[in-house]
């Protein structure tokens, strides 16, 4: 259909073997459109396919099996549809499901097959589907289009032909990336004609899921042109601030770097899950056991008294013992079969569904700022979000909002700023008025008065102060309709610069060598003579100015030890005052920079200037002789103040934090930040504490020091010397071991790197595990997953990865839970997790009460299956001593149908779904009562075995009771109530009532439902024994109701009544003594907790405030990326005004330097406002948002 | 937070389901409520024990085993079965009046009627009178199916081991023996008799069973089982209804006849009397044992001990259990403090 100049050839890369690439031919010549399927079935092999696929699962599987053995007339000892009913209505109803999933799946492929497109048909553009597009065809894409396919860019309305693209959803990053085309390329321009005359040849690489990288070349003439992911646009990408760009398509569909992405997600079990597996299997175990007795049973039977019974009951074929036993194995089977009741695993699937909706519904899961709502993305591991051990939380985003705020400020030794203003009921009337400054963001709130006063007064210091914060710094300024608007590198700056822009020191606009600024509404025009560039290193950053009035100065900013090394002598008295601010600034956990200046002389300015010239064009160690320059120039510094901005937390993060740990559930911050960034957050939230014995920082450069650090602590510890485990390398588990005191570990991703190495993990985890609290940082999304793999290798726990962003998604895959925050930047942490929510602090509901409750729920539900049915099937097992082994059921065959399916299926369903110890107000309260989930107290090995053994009993008591009251007697008119109708229908009843009375115990929670439910059921059960027992069905179907007139004819007898409550009460009694006296004698802690709560049904939660010290640390930090000096004095960022300047720059990857300058300057964006597109632009000011969301706390 | 309502479409539902709010009745076990339940349980056991136990003592019953094993007993002669028609006669006195109405049962030991091949062993189809079933009857019924390719009507073990001994009773008074009127009418469930069971509607009765024979160990045909009665005849006699109706355990006692009529309506008074057993049924091949059992009924059916003194035991318990329960509060007391 189109011209098909263009080869596109894929060549696979040299070290990939010739095989591969055939096989990729022939692959390729199957599918090269850009139809996608995601979808499993379609109309006609919707029922072969899915059926094939649900009897792979063992239980379906079991189950035809027990279908084909209940068809042989010589075995089966119940009718098929005891097991069809059952069979169909699971296969039924996981069909159903399976088939709204592909439905919605066809859908969303319908919907992106059938976007439309431009493409270069015969000389024209045509609009047409994706799905028609091939490999190979030219499309023109338009401004804010989705990228169709994996496009070489061909050329672009845009100057140098750049294009502008938003990979959002492919790696969760929304800040603007840049792609250029090739010039020859690029000549094309929009002309069709040029356009369709292109003849060139693509050699690339073969389809693969790497996002960064490609190789190729293109032959367009004679020359060949090499290809690398600058020139590539991938499909997922959106096309934005382009007019038109052409492309031409290499790879198409599944093809697509995008498509090849979507690998098969793994499938995450849960714990409770591979406990039943084994459980079951153990069940499966136990069942041939018994069979085998019976059928051993059965022989002995067979020769003792069937052999003399042979008048009455003639054997067929005369068979021998044996055979007869082998029979009878088969057919106990096939009775016995519902102790793995195949229901189980649907009702365990409707459990989990139903409180994944719980939390779907949950109003104080939902976030009203972003309308977002809590969403189980993954509805099979509910309970094991009542078991959780280990948090793996990312930082930004996750547990701070990225937005920075200029909080307090010592200036001159002089402290200004509200003490915590975090959480008090300051009201916006309180604020600062701005309005004698025009020029002011109306978004900023500061609450200290005095300055404000400070600055009109026109105290010189004070003016210093925010003219060097004006200054001094690399942001970019932009008017856009009369509206100033700041573009920052870091959102640290960006807070520092609106600072001194409200307090009427406005930062204008740049040229590569002068800053314009407004003081106190006067233009003035400051020479930019350097910028002594910030590094990791120098933790500074100074710029070099001349003023209007020609002075030249230096403003230095930076970490306040750095900073106090360089200054003057005669600083000395404001430096101890200084510091004393900055200790308390630090112990809130605000970050801080110290401020100084130095007034230059000229003449050595010039001759320094000399020299730092000559350093930057020099060839060799460029780095270091600048470096010394610049330590020769930022000496003698004059002190001016100190900054301490707040890095805002998320709203309820140190509570959320306080409250996890008091369940004993163990945090690491897993961040791509600095160290100082970390540190400074662990203390705002309460990770770390001043009061903790100590924080260790393990920072090491080599293996050695790695481990020398580690280990010094293991000395510090381990009272014990070495632990046993050191010893054998088989011991594949880390005990947890008991610390005095409370420790913190932070370690940065060097160390790490080190200390996830094999020969070292264990040294590392056991020293991390011994600290209350580790924060790793500078990790990359591969540490971030090591180290929860190594977490989950060697401790037997529950592990959960919380992360907002595209870096943690390997760490949310990797953990038992991942949990993505939703309504920020991208999706990708969110796509691959399995629950989202909006805030960090929904997280302590989201275990506290959703997970403990549905851990309860579940085993709850767990230990009353398995006790229902094994008390059901074990009658079958004693009556078989009474029956000759002969595989004759207890119970009427109707009821061995319904039993599992009505008469128990919706009560126990309904304690599933409704059930709760404790209401989620005293959840919070008491967060020990999570102890138990991770501690898998309420079902493991031991409850299963507890439950069996309760079952046998019951089982003991419901067949001996009826046996023993029913053996010789008669009716009240003289006729039969001893016969083997009567008995069953007694026994089934008995049974229904134990098993009723016992749920009745194991609830703890009745709603009208759940009493409807049980009692509803129970008369189900009468209403459907007496339809069926009935005249009318007989007639209908003689063979299939041969109990007629049973119910009738027993149920009237008082001694039959008083059989039943003989049982039942029988069944309980000894429960009800045994969990009394348990809960007398070592009462749980949910025991103590529902006494509690019943006792007092009112009281309000109390808040815990979390006192603060000063701290004797210096709170800096900066989250600052080196570079950035030279970007604003070149002119590269001046060429297209329009763009925003983070789209200019080829992005500095997060995960590399731990810090994305633009993807997470989420703070300030060029619109200076949170660039969440769901938030709202009237949302007030961050100061206020804190405010306003104060819920209840939960 | 004014806004918020107007553009909050995701907003879940405020709805008690929703929310987890339900209002719900939270019961939990403590002292309050278990001790004075545990006495309340064991008083009002103790309470139907007693009852129970007085009224099964109450009852009175007269067993005999007439099997004939063990050589003393007069049946011993037909233990064998050499005879084809053996006749035995058991003597026995009663010392005081047994209270009417007496019913009169056979009982057997041993005897698997709750086997799973026997039991399924029939065709209801058949008994129930539809005649489709006559020419083919259930395969289950094999190896009581089919004789030489007729089938069997009634098929299968369950009629085929109907049980065939006989017996009369007599009253000796100044030594003459006077037959004590025994009453087989409504012996069996009126739900077997009505509806369960039915002839095959074809008069003659006996024209239904062409083409058909009896089971093996049956000296008559079905149609002949009460040639005086036509409503007690064919498949609901009440004789073969009850033999029918499939006991649970291996020892079991089935209704004979009742004792009601005439100078017996009160019960059978005190003196001798003689049973002249018809013995047709063989036990002596599986060791089973055969008897029969005077007895009458109470409010709670026949005689059975062990509802009442099983009421009385946990009853009794309940109440030691209460008082072992209320010495733990007192001792342990659950700690009240938040």
């Amino acid at each position: 259909m189109t011209n098909h100049s263009h080869i596109i050839t894929h060549h696979p890369p040299p070290e990939t073997d010739t095989q591969i690439q055939t096989r990729w031919e022939t692959y390729r010549l199957l599918i090269s459109t850009n139809a996608i399927k995601t979808s499993k079935y379609n109309f006609f092999t919707f029922l072969p396919l899915n059926l094939f696929e649900q009897f792979q699962r063992i239980a379906n599987a079991y189950f035809l099996v027990l279908l084909v053995l209940q068809v042989i007339p010589q075995i089966s000892s119940l009718s098929w549809f005891t097991t069809v009913v059952p069979l169909i209505l699971v296969l039924t109803v996981t069909a159903a499901k399976d088939a709204t999933d592909d439905i919605n799946r066809h859908r969303s492929d319908n919907q992106v097959n059938n976007r439309k497109v431009q493409v270069l048909i015969d000389r024209k553009l045509r609009s047409e589907r994706w799905m028609d597009v091939q490999v190979g065809d030219i499309i023109k894409l338009e401004n804010n289009q989705f990228v169709t396919a994996d496009l070489l860019l061909l050329s672009s309305s845009e100057p140098l032909n750049l294009v502008y693209i938003e990979t959002a959803e492919l790696d969760g990053e929304t800040n603007l990336k840049v792609r250029q085309a090739l010039p020859v390329t690029g000549e094309l321009g929009d002309d069709i004609e040029n356009l369709a005359n292109f003849n060139g040849e693509v050699r690339c690489e073969p389809p693969n899921n790497r996002l960064d990288r490609f190789t190729g070349t293109l032959s367009y003439g004679a020359q060949k042109y090499p290809l690398d992911n600058e020139k590539i646009l991938l499909r997922g990408c959106t096309l934005r601030n382009t007019g038109w760009c052409f492309g031409l398509v290499l790879f198409a569909g599944q093809e697509t770097k995008l498509m090849q992405n979507c690998g098969k997600s793994t499938f995450k079990r849960t714990s409770v899950d591979r406990l039943m597996n084994v459980l079951v299997l153990c069940i499966f175990g136990f069942l041939v056991f018994m069979c085998t007795i019976l059928a051993v049973g059965n022989y002995i039977w067979e020769i003792n008294k069937g052999s003399n019974f042979t008048v009455f009951l003639p054997r067929e074929n005369d068979n021998s013992a044996g055979f007869s036993a082998f029979l009878t194995f088969w057919s106990y089977i096939i009775i016995l079969n519902t102790v793995v009741p195949i229901s189980l695993y649907v009702s365990v699937e409707i459990i989990r569904l139903g409180n994944s909706f719980y939390i779907d519904w949950d109003r104080k899961m939902y976030y009203s700022r972003s309308d977002t709502p809590a969403e189980a993305r993954t509805t099979t591991l509910n309970e094991e979000l009542g078991q959780i051990k280990y948090i793996f939380s990312d930082k930004t985003g996750t547990l701070t909002q990225n937005i920075m705020i200029f909080n307090k400020c010592s200036i001159n030794g002089k402290s200004y700023g509200l003490p915590d203003v975090r959480g008090s009921l300051l009201q916006q009337k309180d604020a600062v008025d701005f309005s004698f400054n025009p020029l002011a963001d109306p978004r900023f709130v500061f609450y200290d008065h005095s300055l404000v006063e400070a600055v009109k007064l026109e105290n010189p210091e004070v003016h210093a102060f925010f003219r060097l914060l004006a200054l001094c710094h690399t942001v970019m300024a932009e008017e856009k309709k009369g509206e100033l608007l700041y573009q920052a590198q870091s959102p640290d700056e960006g807070a520092l610069v609106t600072a001194a822009r409200n307090f009427g020191f406005v930062f204008r606009s740049r040229t590569p060598d002068s800053i314009s600024i407004v003081e106190m509404g006067k233009q003035q025009s400051y020479q930019l003579l350097a910028i002594l560039d910030f590094n990791n290193v120098r933790k500074r950053m100074s710029v070099i100015v001349r003023s209007p009035e020609g002075k030249l100065c230096l403003y230095c900013k930076g970490a306040d030890t750095i900073v106090y090394e360089r200054l003057h002598q005669s600083c000395s008295k404001m430096m101890d005052v200084t510091t004393e601010h900055l200790n308390e600034f630090a112990g809130e956990g605000l970050r801080t920079l110290a401020l100084a200046y130095r007034e230059l002389d000229e003449d050595y300015f010039i001759q320094w200037k000399q020299r730092h010239h000559e350093a930057s064009i020099s060839l060799e160690d460029k780095d270091g002789k600048l470096d010394e320059l610049y330590e020769e120039i930022e000496k003698d510094l004059l002190l001016l103040g100190a900054t301490a901005i707040e890095d805002k937390l998320q709203d309820g993060v140190p509570h959320t934090i306080e409250q996890l740990s008091r369940a004993d559930i163990k945090i690491w911050v897993l961040t791509g930040d600095k160290q100082e960034t970390a540190e400074n957050i662990g203390y705002s939230c309460n990770l770390l504490r001043e009061e903790m014995n100590e924080v260790f920082i393990i920072s090491g450069n080599s293996s050695e020091d790695v481990r020398e650090e580690l280990r010094l602590e293991e000395v510090l510890k381990s009272n014990s010397g070495a632990s046993p485990e050191e010893t054998s390398e088989s011991v594949k588990l880390v005990k947890d071991e008991a610390v005095s005191g409370e420790y913190g570990l932070v370690i940065n991703g060097h160390s790490l790197a080190f200390a996830l190495e094999r020969s070292m993990e264990l040294d590392f985890l056991r020293t991390a595990c011994l600290c209350k609290s580790v924060i790793c940082c500078r990790v990359t999304p591969l540490q971030k997953a090591q180290v929860v793999e190594l977490v989950k290798k060697y401790k037997q726990v529950v592990t959960l990865a919380i992360g907002d962003g595209a870096n943690d998604v390997s760490m949310i895959k990797a953990a038992h839970i991942g949990v993505g925050i939703s309504g920020q930047e991208g999706m990708q942490a969110v796509l691959s997790s399995d629950y989202s929510f909006a805030q960090f602090r929904f997280l302590q509901r989201l275990l506290l009460v959703h997970g403990r409750w549905s851990y309860l729920r579940m085993c709850k539900f767990l230990r009353y299956f398995f006790y229902k049915n094994f008390t059901f099937t074990f009658v079958h097992f004693w009556f078989a001593f009474f029956c000759g082994f002969s595989a004759q059921t207890v119970y009427d065959e109707w009821f061995i149908t319904l039993y599992n399916l009505m008469y128990t299926a919706l009560p126990v369903l309904g304690m599933s779904l409704f059930d709760q110890d404790v209401n989620d107000v005293w959840s919070f309260q008491h967060p020990e009562l999570y102890v138990p989930g991770q501690r898998n107290l309420y079902f493991s090995r031991k409850a299963f075995f507890k439950c069996a053994i309760h079952s046998c009993y019951s089982s003991l008591v419901l067949f001996f009771i009826p046996y023993a009251a029913l053996s010789d007697t008669v009716r009240d008119d003289g006729s039969d109530v001893a016969d083997y109708q009567s008995f069953a229908l007694l026994t089934q009843t008995c049974l229904l009532f134990a098993v009723s009375i016992q749920l009745g115990l194991e609830m703890s929670y009745w709603t009208a439902v759940n009493t409807f439910f049980v009692l509803g059921s129970l008369v189900m059960y009468f209403a459907v024994t007496f339809t069926m027992y009935s005249n009318g069905m007989f007639l209908f179907l003689p063979s299939a109701f041969p109990f007629i007139g049973t119910a009738r004819n027993s149920l009237n007898q008082p001694s039959v009544w008083l059989t039943i409550l003989l049982t039942s009460i029988l069944c309980v009694l000894p429960v009800v003594t045994y969990r009394f006296l348990l809960t007398q004698l070592c009462p749980t802690v949910n025991d103590k907790v529902q006494k509690n709560q019943s006792l007092c049904r009112l009281v309000g939660l109390e808040e815990t405030r979390v006192g603060r010290r000063a701290s004797r640390r210096s709170g800096y930090a900066f989250s600052h990326a080196q570079g950035y000096g030279d970007l604003v004095t070149s002119n590269r960022f001046l060429r297209r005004p329009a763009v925003s300047l983070a789209s200019g720059f080829p992005p500095v990857g997060r995960t590399t330097t731990g810090f994305s300058p633009m993807g997470r300057s989420a703070g300030y964006s060029p619109t200076g406002r949170p660039q969440n597109s769901k938030v709202p632009d009237v949302e007030g000011t961050s100061l206020q948002m804190f405010r306003t969301i104060a819920d209840p706390p939960l | 937070m004014v806004k918020e309502e107007e553009d909050s479409s995701n907003r879940p539902d405020n709805t008690a389901f929703t929310q987890q709010r339900l209002p719900a009745w939270q019961p939990i076990l403590s002292a309050g409520i278990v001790i004075p339940g545990f006495v309340l349980i064991g008083l009002a056991f103790i309470g139907i024990g007693v009852g129970l136990f007085l009224t099964s003592r109450d009852i009175q019953v007269l067993e005999m085993d007439y099997t004939g094993a063990d050589g003393s007993s007069p049946c011993s002669v037909c233990y064998n079965l050499a005879d084809k028609n053996c006749v035995c006669t058991m003597s026995f006195s009663i010392d005081s009046l047994i209270k009417g109405p007496v019913f009169f049962y056979y009982g057997l030991t041993n005897y698997f009627q709750n086997q799973r091949r026997y039991g399924v062993s029939r065709d209801d189809k058949q008994l129930y009178g539809d005649t489709s079933n006559f020419a083919s009857p259930n395969s289950e019924c094999a190896p009581y199916q089919y004789i030489s390719n007729v089938p069997i009507v009634p098929c299968g073990s369950v009629a085929n081991s109907m049980f065939n001994d006989t017996f009369e009773l007599f009253k000796n008074v100044n030594g003459q023996s006077l037959p004590v009127p025994l009453d087989g009418k409504g012996i069996a469930w009126w739900t077997d008799y009505n509806v369960k069971f039915q002839n095959p509607n074809v008069t003659p009765l006996i024209n239904a069973f062409n083409g058909t024979v009896r089971p093996p160990f049956w000296s008559k045909n079905v149609y002949e089982l009460d040639t005086t009665d036509a409503s007690n005849n064919g498949f609901i006699n009440q004789d073969f209804l009850v033999w029918m109706r499939r006991a649970a355990l291996p020892d079991f006692r089935k209704l004979y006849r009742r004792i009601t009529d005439g100078d017996y309506s009160a019960g059978l008074p005190a003196g001798n009397y003689s049973l002249k057993i018809h013995y047709n049924y063989p036990v002596n091949g599986f060791g089973g044992k055969k008897k029969v059992v005077f007895s009458n009924v109470s409010w709670m059916g026949g005689k059975n001990e062990f509802l009442g003194i099983a009421y009385l035991v946990i009853g009794s318990l309940c109440v030691v259990m209460s008082v072992v329960m209320l010495i733990v509060y007192a001792k342990f007391k659950f700690p009240e403090d938040n």
